[in-house]
């Protein structure tokens, strides 16, 4: 096969676009069935989330007046763009992403930070009450999640001595029994993710009851859409991201099909698992309100994680691999 | 953090259109960031002209229509109505109708109370806690729906008595619903007192002293919550009440968690006043025959509803109509004291605050005769036909007519 | 949380509505069903309804049918207490959305009754006229 033909394939067909986002529904399903089902309910039936995006894609484009054309349009598909392009860097076939460098670790947390900017953006220039109070809400949860994510992922990158996921991912195949050390690492993130994906308990940008639906109130239709298919996306991204830093095992080193085969089926297994692990979350806390998630997040989250990065660097010097 | 302005204050208008809010109504906040400076409050969407109507339909029409005002506490409404009518009549309840309807009372503040427990939940994200309390909350659904043929406006009252009767295989699945109820409320009241986000997003919140409860004049849960011990089903014991042992519950939290700690202990007290209520009902007819015609008089009744002190002044002038009715719900009472919550809070504060004192808008909504400023001659007091008047040319100018629009309605349809 | 888990494998609370119907209790208070031939005419009914929605017209000598408007009735039933015949009814079908108020309007034609009614009176009007009646 030609390499652009490859990566033609790779980025629109498997695993890039259309996968990810059959993926992004399976999981956006997974995740309200098994919700309504913790709550005793039916939940949804599974092509729910397609129809959904169906329906929302054919409804009318409504603009308020006042908001920015460029900005209010723009700013969807710049989500959707930034977490698909995110996805090229993790390995999910093999232990290589479609691209892959050292450092592309940062570009993953950098590409996966712009939706919430385009929340922000999308909102602000909404020009309605709502959705700047959202607006606002997002960028300063923003700033209280980013620290603890941030250094829980790197941690787990200091041990294996490279900031390339495919290095750090070929680092844990080899010595498989580190991984255990990122346990706590594992746990901040999800937890810092859950304020990345805005779901309860830190939906406090799109709090219904407060604020109707936040920075997403003026959206209507296609745009809506769009936004919406990016934060599905966005959360089976960082589910793999996660997937890829804290649970490296099984990514085949070899390119055999079959080895390539059974690491990917390994993989959507971790990820529907880290996403049932989300859900469960929803479905047992109630939402915080910002100053506590800000509290929660500097003084817990944060401190955690910095002990985490502390011992895998003791791990590292103490008893080296 | 917090404390940062967006840019100076923000005026937010929540309502009349708004998820929070389960009925319109509008309370504009002035914020600074998040945090509320100033609250302001305005009523009046629902406004049915429920009283007025009621002078034009007989007693048994009026009942229903008063049944009407709250589809939580209908039977609070009805009985307190019904109440004040047999007082005029100088009607003799029968005593195994009054157990009835001490009965009804007390399952509908059970399903009241589970109603506000999902709402609170729904209100702090907490959606798991809805799911649970609503479909716990069918338990008593059912059993209401059994007794009286309705899950909600029950139709049970009539003047003179009951117009269904309990029978001993009802008794029974009245006591087993309970029994299911009063462990699944053991359960809430667990999670209530342990799971740390409800308890983070309930205490502090919304904070009224015992001394502003008692000058706002808050009532029901919302007052006994700040320590103000005040309960009619005690203080001025109505129906059955007399005859039944029961604890009322208060508490000095003086905020949100407080008013939710003192509904569900209600609850308990409500599965022990059930079961005394079944046991003890005496044997006896269910409804003596009413009058058509009430003589003339007057009488204030007072009821416990499940959100609070519901007051119903009825007048007769000896017709088959009443003269005169009046409806003081208990919302009116509590909205009062929103306001005064809500200050110095935060806006992700607002609907649980709001909801805390379980609101009922519609049931609220009155007019009150006095419109200064609008009078023929620029101000003073109108009289009913002036504002009758006044209203249908005001409604003229807006392009609706409703002498047409009835001939519409009537003739069938948009056609 | 355990409580939470649990719930995974239980049956849902929910019924799917339309194809799984809850039962309704044999009490409740539905659709009112109107028999002609108990009815004497005093029209009790008409006068305690809240709201107007029945009518009684005499169509022969002892002979009444009755015109019902769901679209206003509430539902309470007072008419089933009212009647001294217990010549109303209440059904337990909830069922009654419709997209026309007219669809909603019933009349309950008088059937023609035993040899003492005159049958010609009676037997054209017994021809149901409204579409809605089955």
């Amino acid at each position: 096969m030609p390499p652009l033909l490859h990566d033609l394939i790779y980025m629109l067909l498997f695993p890039g676009l259309l996968f990810l986002m059959f993926f992004a529904f399976a999981a956006e399903y997974i995740d309200r069935k098994l919700h309504a089902r913790l709550q005793n309910r039916m939940g949804p039936p599974w092509f729910q989330p397609l129809a959904d995006f169906i329906k929302l894609a054919a409804k009318q484009d409504l603009m308020p007046v006042r908001a920015d054309y460029w900005m209010f349009r723009l700013t969807p598909i710049v989500a959707l763009a930034a977490t698909l392009t995110a996805f090229l860097y993790i390995p999910v076939w093999g232990r290589h992403g479609l691209m892959s460098f050292n450092g592309d670790l940062i570009v993953v947390l950098y590409l996966l930070t712009i939706p919430t900017f385009t929340f922000f953006l999308g909102g602000w220039y909404s020009r309605s009450v709502f959705s700047m109070i959202g607006a606002a809400r997002a960028l300063m949860q923003l700033f209280a999640y980013e620290i603890p994510l941030y250094l829980a992922v790197l941690a787990p990158a200091l041990l294996a001595g490279s900031w390339s996921l495919a290095d750090i991912t070929a680092f844990y195949a080899r010595n498989p029994l580190y991984a255990a050390f990122n346990v706590v690492g594992l746990g901040v993130a999800l937890v810092a993710l859950l304020g990345k994906l805005e779901r309860v308990p830190f939906d406090i940008p799109e709090a219904e009851t407060e604020i109707v639906a936040g920075a997403f109130t003026e959206y209507s239709g296609r745009l809506l859409a769009i936004f919406r298919l990016a934060i599905s996306i966005e959360m089976v991204v960082g589910a793999t991201l996660l997937a890829a830093v804290f649970l490296p095992f099984g990514l085949a080193g070899s390119d055999s099909f079959s080895s390539g085969a059974i690491g990917f089926g390994l993989y959507l297994v971790k990820v529907i698992g880290l996403v049932c692990v989300m859900t469960l979350m929803r479905s047992l806390l109630a939402r915080l309100r910002l100053d506590q998630m800000i509290n929660f997040c500097w003084k817990v989250a944060a401190p955690v994680a910095f002990l985490q990065v502390l011992l895998n660097l003791s791990v590292k010097f103490f008893l080296p691999a | 953090m917090t404390d940062k302005p967006l840019s100076g204050f923000v005026t937010v208008p929540i309502g009349p259109q708004h998820p929070a809010l389960k009925e319109p109504e509008n309370f504009t906040l002035t914020l600074a960031g998040e945090r509320i400076m100033h609250t302001g409050m305005r009523l009046g969407y629902n406004h049915r002209g429920i009283e007025k109507a009621c002078e034009q339909r007989t007693f048994i029409q009026a009942l229903y229509l008063i049944e009407r005002i709250c589809g939580i506490c209908s039977h609070s409404h009805s009985t307190a109505f019904v109440n004040a009518v047999e007082e005029i009549a100088g009607l003799e309840l029968p005593r195994r109708a009054s157990y009835i309807r001490t009965l009804i009372a007390e399952l509908e503040r059970v399903h009241s109370h589970l109603l506000w427990l999902g709402v609170a939940g729904h209100e702090i994200g907490f959606d798991t806690l809805l799911m649970y309390t609503w479909r716990d909350r069918e338990v008593v659904m059912d059993l209401l729906a059994k007794l009286t043929g309705n899950r909600v406006n029950y139709g049970i009252n009539t003047p003179g008595g009951v117009r269904r009767d309990v029978s001993d295989e009802q008794k029974q699945e009245i006591l087993k619903g309970t029994d299911v109820l009063e462990e699944r409320t053991k359960y809430y009241i667990e999670i209530a007192t342990t799971e740390p986000t409800i308890i983070g997003r309930l205490s502090q919140v919304g904070k009224l002293s015992h001394d502003d409860a008692v000058r706002l004049g808050a009532v029901g849960p919302t007052g006994r919550a700040s320590a103000v011990d005040r309960d009619v089903r005690r203080d001025d014991p109505y129906l059955a009440y007399s005859d039944l042992q029961f604890k009322v519950i208060t508490d000095d939290h003086c905020d949100v968690y407080g008013r939710a700690v003192v509904r569900v202990l209600e609850l308990m007290e409500c599965y022990s006043l059930i079961r005394q209520l079944v046991r003890n009902m005496p044997d006896g007819p269910i409804a003596v025959k009413a009058p058509r015609k009430v003589a003339p008089g007057e009488a204030l009744s007072r009821y416990e509803a499940p959100r609070g002190e519901d007051v119903h002044y009825v007048r007769t002038n000896g017709s088959d109509k009443p003269d005169r009715v009046k409806v003081r719900a208990p919302t009116l009472a509590n909205v009062q004291v929103v306001a005064h919550m809500l200050k110095d809070g935060y806006l992700a504060d607002l609907p649980i605050v709001i909801a805390a004192i379980d609101p009922c808008f519609s049931c609220t909504d009155r007019m009150t005769a006095a419109l200064v400023g609008h009078g023929p001659a620029g101000e003073g007091v109108m009289t009913w036909p002036q504002l009758r008047r006044h209203g249908i040319e005001f409604y003229r100018r807006q392009g609706i007519d409703f002498a047409d629009l009835n001939k519409r309605l009537r003739s069938g349809g948009h056609h | 949380m355990r409580q939470v888990l649990s719930s995974v494998f239980r049956k849902p609370a929910t019924v799917p509505y339309p194809f799984v119907k809850a039962p309704m209790p044999a009490n409740f208070r539905g659709k009112l069903q109107f028999d002609s031939a108990k009815c004497i005419g005093c029209k009790l009914c008409e006068r305690d309804c809240p709201t107007g929605a029945i009518r009684i017209e005499k169509v022969a000598d002892k002979t009444f049918e009755a015109h019902f408007d769901f679209a206003s009735c509430i539902y309470c039933a007072q008419c089933v207490d009212s009647c001294p015949k217990k010549a109303i009814q209440a059904t337990g079908e909830f069922e009654l959305a419709a997209t026309s108020r007219q669809s909603l309007q019933q009349v309950f034609h008088a059937q023609p009754k035993a040899p003492a009614a005159t049958p010609q009176a009676a037997a054209p009007q017994a021809a149901p006229k409204d579409p809605s009646k089955p």
